[in-house]
């Protein structure tokens, strides 16, 4: 075993691992923190692929951001938790009988798994080798997959739109800071000086 | 490369781009008071689209590298998809602004909707297929719930977002499958390392794949979310969701079964076959108990769909054809339709209830005449049009072997007619209660009159859709 | 021997091993000079002396405060989530220190010299936030639990910016490692040659993003004392509440690396002539750092809401603007190139 392959094995037990607690952890909020374990990991398991953007951008994007509204939401949430599992049993045994047979037809496919003739040649690296991935992905992303990567922007667009027509509501009853007219205000004009004597008042 | 690429992507770039400076204008402006203007010249920009579309070229071009494919197929799937579009537009613009509904955020939505379902129907890759799709369904669920004071509606944009990721999750798990097997995710690929005798991992992946599509077309046994999504979200906006993006859906699911598996017709035959049937009698039995006019039209769509599958299980260029003017013949009906229940109203309230239509016919007998025949269109009662597109399916099938089919199609029509007949009835022949409002607004008058009227002067030649179905088709199914 | 080191797995181990010691004990080191220089300018400020007592002018108060704070108790609170409690104050010291791994302070001299560093120091620092939410909610208290969420979402909407300035600089240099966009700032003109005149406005929305990022003031609601006490510090004492303190100054010392080495060209001279050396990185670092502690020292600190409206509403899109100025300015060659040094870089 070479030093690479145990650090794979690492990695993807910790991808695992995280996964599982993921699930089973009774409390959300560990759930998060095991989530981003798993995240982490499998930034992991892309550097050892040599996908070393894909890895940063897994960390920036999932676990700097994502993850972190996620824990935001799942600390201020005050859900009963039981009730929910409480909840859950009784839709438990269905559940599982499905699990298990979808389980099964999976294990059936893997094991007549066969890949399709010429997948060599269908599968050859988009990009010549010997560019950093980021070049590659670049060239790729304003390239072949310009249209693509144009829809991706849009439905992020609709996402936030719509995060906005459905939440924001504008409210007519509240103050509100207008920092322009404060920069502008001229005190010559907003306030007046006054020479008070001593004793004397105004 | 890539500017001629563009080229061949022109409309949808159009669209994008208009959407996006309308929005921009729009919040930097007067907002929402922008709307009816914005919801106008969004319909008319999708009446110049599909102009644009079905006068341009008519040749088969192919955009990057074959993801994205401009045929015949495409075109009239795209002219059908904006112009019912642009009818639902017009027809929902009284409504919204009655009920104080009309953010200008909805006709853009929808603008990028269309462009989503653009591109699905031109989809030549299996991401470009997700994209799409993803760009249509996220547009719709945030429509859904457009009305967010009322719990019905924001019921709606949630199951149907949670059901709508689910399904999308089923159809990304069949697209992994499948670009595993075959090394690639563009059709032309796949259908090459297919061949003819796909191994067991393909047809996972093809499963997956269908399931996925079956939830998007609301296809019973995963149309549990139709119901509910049509009667919580606000009218216009389900008759939206019954007319455009049921044809971008079917159009992929046909796109993706002939351009990708087009080798191993058997193999997704029994699988729509199968879809077809259960929709068919499950939307013509389940709609019987129905008094809500939204649910019942819900599994209307659900039977509706059925039939449209039946023509795709055949696996010819005839089905597709066939297919292509079902959908066509459907989405004019329903557009009528839905202007008459946008109509729908008391004391200028609306209304959903069926027995709210008791002795329409007296006070409104044109009005009421129209919907007869609109109803009768939806049951294919011959001589209407709709007749016809059930003719066209049942023969499709009955030509490719399916006898068996057709006649399970011909008896859930038979079925599905009671309930439709039974609002004729209602309309004629029911105890009077309070009648409805009496006024309509002339888009939604037009609109339902000139959907009537197609149905029964349809009958002459179907108003030429034939050929350019055929043609459609002829360019998918080689 | 130097075979042992080079082509052994235990060897090649422990040169790693040595190679961060001998990064961190001078960085550890330098950190308790730089608390001690913190708080002196703060007192010359408010015209006070400042740490005097413990070892010559007081030099030695760091160590002093280090072995109290080792020495005393640590106090758990009743309903402490205790494994994330401890947890926290260990993440954030630990994420502080490894983004080190990538910071050269001379040509060549970095312990990992890979292309994609700048991503790799904006990821860790990016993870910095969970210290500080896990610390505030494992507390089980109120004033902690509000500092998180406010760190949270602070630094959430300062890191965008950071990551739009930064790309500016990335799209001048064509590469994302830290030699080649120093290496991309070396030219005739000396300190002309520098990023800061080429991305002049974006030095300061990158500062003062900075500032916000490591919860320095103005910025530093997490923990403003007058309205949370201490924020998510509250609760932390004894070696803990050390190691928050450790990340927290550390993170700062590594936005003063940042700065020098995007903006203010590394370990180049700012005179043309005089030689290049991590003599000049240490000392635009040590004046980075000065100006924090002047910003500490002379401003008073931002209402939320301000922060909020100034991270989204004026930073976010000025980066943003600039991001697509300097595509024009690079993709056409503006000045001679003077936005495009790809040649020098990439």
């Amino acid at each position: 075993m070479t030093v690479a392959d145990f650090i794979f094995y690492v990695f993807a037990l910790s991808t695992l691992v995280g996964g599982l607690f993921t699930v089973v952890s009774r409390n959300p909020v560990h759930s998060v923190l095991w989530l981003i374990l798993a995240f982490l990991s499998a930034a992991g398991l892309f550097i050892l692929l040599g996908a070393e953007f894909v890895a940063m951008l897994l960390m920036i994007v999932y676990v700097g951001a994502v993850a972190v509204l996620f824990l935001f939401v799942v600390m201020m949430l005050d859900v009963d938790f039981a009730e929910l599992k409480a909840e859950m049993t009784k839709y438990m045994p269905l559940a599982l009988l499905i699990g298990v047979i979808i389980l099964m037809q999976l294990a059936l496919a893997f094991g007549a798994w066969g890949y399709s003739d010429g997948i060599e040649t269908r599968l050859a690296a988009p990009v010549d080798g010997g560019i950093q991935n980021t070049a590659g992905l670049g060239t790729l992303l304003y390239d072949k997959y310009f249209m693509l990567f144009q829809l991706a922007g849009l439905i992020l667009l609709v996402a936030m739109i719509g995060a906005i027509v459905l939440t924001l509501r504008h409210r007519q009853d509240i103050k509100r800071q207008d920092i322009l007219a404060q920069m502008y205000r001229d005190p010559a004009k907003a306030m007046e000086l006054k020479d008070v004597k001593p004793g004397q008042g105004l | 490369m890539i500017s001629s690429d563009l080229s061949i992507i022109l409309p949808e770039i159009a669209l994008a781009i208009f959407a996006m400076v309308a929005l921009i204008v729009a919040v930097y402006t007067a907002k929402d008071k922008l709307a009816p203007m914005l919801t106008w010249l969004t319909a008319a920009v999708f009446v110049i689209l599909a102009f644009w579309i079905g006068t341009g070229s008519d040749s088969t071009r192919v955009a990057f590298e074959g993801a994205f494919v401009d045929d015949g197929f495409a075109r009239f799937a795209k002219v059908t998809i904006l112009l019912s579009a642009a009818a639902v537009l017009v027809m929902s613009l009284d409504y919204l602004e009655k009920r104080d509904l009309l953010r200008f955020e909805y006709p853009l939505l929808i603008a990028l909707a269309a462009v989503g379902m653009m591109v699905m129907v031109s989809a030549g890759d299996l991401m470009a297929l997700y994209m799409g799709l993803e760009l249509q369904s996220l547009s719709l669920y945030v429509v859904a719930s457009l009305r967010r004071d009322s719990a019905k509606s924001t019921e709606a944009g949630l199951k149907y977002f949670v059901l709508g990721a689910l399904s999308s999750g089923l159809l990304l798990y069949g697209a992994s499958l499948t670009y595993g097997f075959a090394g690639t995710t563009l059709f032309a690929g796949i259908i090459e390392a297919a061949g003819n005798e796909p191994s067991l991992g393909l047809i996972f992946g093809l499963v997956f794949l269908i399931s996925g599509f079956a939830f998007k077309v609301s296809a019973a046994p995963f149309h549990m979310w139709t119901p509910d999504v049509y009667e919580g979200s606000p009218t216009p906006v389900t008759a939206f969701f019954a007319t455009a993006p049921k044809v971008a859906a079917m159009a992929l699911f046909a796109r993706v079964v002939h351009d990708a598996f087009g080798g191993n017709v058997g193999d997704w035959q029994q699988i729509v076959a199968f879809l077809a049937v259960v929709s068919m009698f499950l939307g013509a039995i389940a709609a019987i108990g129905q008094t809500n006019i939204k649910r019942l039209m819900a599994y209307s769509s659900i039977a509706h769909m059925g039939f449209a599958l039946m023509g795709l299980a055949a696996g010819t260029a005839f089905g597709v054809q066939a297919m292509l003017i079902y959908m066509a013949i459907y989405v004019t009906m329903n557009i009528g339709t839905f202007a008459f229940i946008l109509s729908m109203e008391r004391d200028g309230r609306p209304v959903t209830d069926i027995a709210s239509l008791k002795m329409y016919s007296r006070s409104e007998p044109l009005k009421a005449l129209a919907m007869l025949v609109l109803l009768f269109s939806l049951a294919g009662v011959p001589p209407m049009v709709g007749f016809f597109g059930k003719f066209y399916v049942l023969r499709a099938a009955y030509d490719a072997g399916l006898a068996w089919l057709a006649i399970a199609g011909v008896v859930a029509s038979v079925i599905g007619a009671f309930y439709y007949l039974r609002i004729v009835y209602f309309m004629y022949f029911g105890e009077t209660e309070e009648p409805l409002d009496g006024q309509m607004s002339p888009a939604l008058w037009a609109a339902l009159m000139v959907s009537a009227a197609v149905m029964v002067f349809g009958v002459v030649n179907l108003f030429g859709i034939e050929p350019l179905a055929a043609a459609a088709a002829e360019t998918l199914v080689n | 021997m130097v075979e042992f080191f080079t082509t052994t797995n235990l060897g090649i181990v422990l040169l790693t091993l040595g190679q961060i010691l001998l990064l961190i004990l001078p960085l550890l080191g330098a950190l308790a000079f730089l608390m001690y220089a913190d708080r002196k300018v703060w007192a010359a400020v408010q015209m006070r002396r400042g740490p005097n007592v413990v070892g010559p002018f007081g030099l030695l108060q760091s160590f002093a405060d280090l072995l109290k704070y080792v020495f005393k108790e640590i106090v758990v609170p009743a309903g402490a989530d205790k494994t994330v409690f401890f947890l926290a104050p260990m993440i954030s010291f630990v994420l502080a220190l490894i983004a080190w791994a990538v910071i050269p302070f001379n040509d060549g001299w970095v312990l990992a010299d890979i292309n994609v560093a700048i991503l790799y120091v904006f990821a860790i620092s990016s993870l910095e936030v969970y210290g500080v939410i896990m610390g505030g909610w494992a507390s089980n208290s109120k004033y902690p639990f509000l500092g998180s969420l406010r760190s949270a979402a602070q630094m959430i909407s300062y890191e965008v910016s950071i990551g739009l300035i930064i790309i500016g600089v990335i799209i001048s240099t064509g590469s994302m490692n830290f030699g080649d966009i120093v290496n991309a700032q070396d030219g005739n003109a000396g300190l002309f040659n520098w990023y800061w005149v080429a991305h002049f406005p974006m030095l300061f929305l990158f500062f003062i993003s900075a500032l916000a990022e490591t919860n320095r003031p103005p910025f530093d609601l997490p923990e403003a004392e007058s309205e949370l006490v201490a924020g998510y510090q509250v609760e932390y004492s004894s070696t803990p509440f050390l190691l928050f303190m450790i990340g927290e100054l550390t993170a700062v010392v590594l936005m003063c690396a940042l700065v020098t080495l995007l903006f203010l060209g590394g370990w180049l001279s700012p005179i043309p002539g005089l030689p290049d050396g991590v003599i000049w990185m240490i000392l635009k670092m040590v004046f980075c750092f000065f100006i924090f502690a002047m910003v500490k020292a002379i401003t008073p600190r931002y209402r939320y809401d301000q922060l909020m409206r100034l991270g989204w509403k004026v930073f976010l899109p000025m980066s943003l603007a600039w991001v697509v100025i300097v595509a024009f300015l690079a993709k056409y060659e503006v000045l001679g190139g003077f936005w495009a040094r790809w040649t020098i870089g990439g």
